[in-house]
């Protein structure tokens, strides 16, 4: 893989990881925050391929990327579960709403 | 089939998806950014060589992923025009200045070209063989959290049920 692309490849992950993390810091929205997550989660999974077609290991990378899907979406149920539960009790998606929760 | 332009339009995409889903002010408008963002990231694994993870990126991440968040979405109350601009004004006030850090970063990265890697010969490795033999424990997580995750949603909305009597 030529420099360049290379390094168009490594700019994109950055780029899109820190767009994930910028709507996580920035959102007190639940969804947003996230489809904040999501974003991150793409960068990781992108620069995991990557690594594997660098290193010649595009099996193993691609095993490692399946177990981060499948985990992902586990997270993500539960999550999307949560933050309906929370919007039952308060009646709003902000995330600072939960500080009325009691333990 | 090795065209650099299309890697590159594909990144261009890809980084305007991320762009358009962070920056939308509507809730739905962020989930169809994020699914588009999937599909791209699906073509970047074709062109990588990976097609059995992009195949799990496409169906699980663009299809399952984005209709859990539009099932939320529909299932809670969509925001008042009121509450969305207001937000929006706070998010820009508290920092303004996230834009111009992520900005600075992707020049940078640009800014200095990396070393060229020669392509090293792909290990004929077989995804299923190497999933079943050398990382069969990962096997062994993903079905414990599945099974967590099944739990753990069930228990939510039986308590979610039993509030509601």
């Amino acid at each position: 893989m030529s420099g360049e692309l290379l390094t168009l490849y490594v700019a994109a992950i950055a780029l899109v990881g820190i767009a994930g993390l910028y709507y996580l810091l920035v959102t007190t929205n639940l969804i947003r925050a996230l489809i904040g997550v999501e974003l991150m989660m793409k960068a990781v999974t992108l620069s995991l391929i990557l690594a594997g077609r660098l290193t010649g290991h595009v099996g193993l990378a691609q095993s490692l990327v399946i177990t981060l899907i499948v985990v992902e979406v586990v997270v993500m149920v539960v999550a999307v579960g949560l933050i309906l539960l929370v919007h039952r009790h308060t009646n709003r998606l902000n995330a600072r709403e939960l500080n009325n929760i009691k333990g | 089939m090795n065209d650099p332009i299309i890697d590159i339009v594909v990144l261009a995409l890809l980084v305007l998806a991320a762009a358009w889903s962070v920056l939308s002010t509507r809730l739905l408008r962020a989930v169809i950014g994020l699914a588009f963002a999937s599909i791209l990231v699906t073509t970047l694994l074709f062109r990588l060589d990976s097609p059995l993870a992009a195949v799990f990126e496409l169906s699980v991440c663009a299809g399952l992923i984005s209709a859990v968040f539009l099932g939320a979405i529909t299932l809670s109350q969509l925001e008042t025009d009121q509450n969305i601009v207001e937000q929006a004004k706070e998010r820009i006030r508290r920092y303004w200045y996230l834009p111009l850090l992520l900005l600075l970063v992707g020049v940078a990265i640009i800014h200095k070209t990396l070393p060229s890697i020669p392509d090293v010969p792909v290990v004929n490795e077989d995804v299923r063989q190497v999933l079943w033999t050398s990382r069969h424990l990962d096997l062994l997580g993903q079905v414990v959290i599945l099974v967590a995750g099944a739990f753990g949603v069930t228990i939510l909305f039986k308590e979610a049920r039993k509030h509601e009597r």
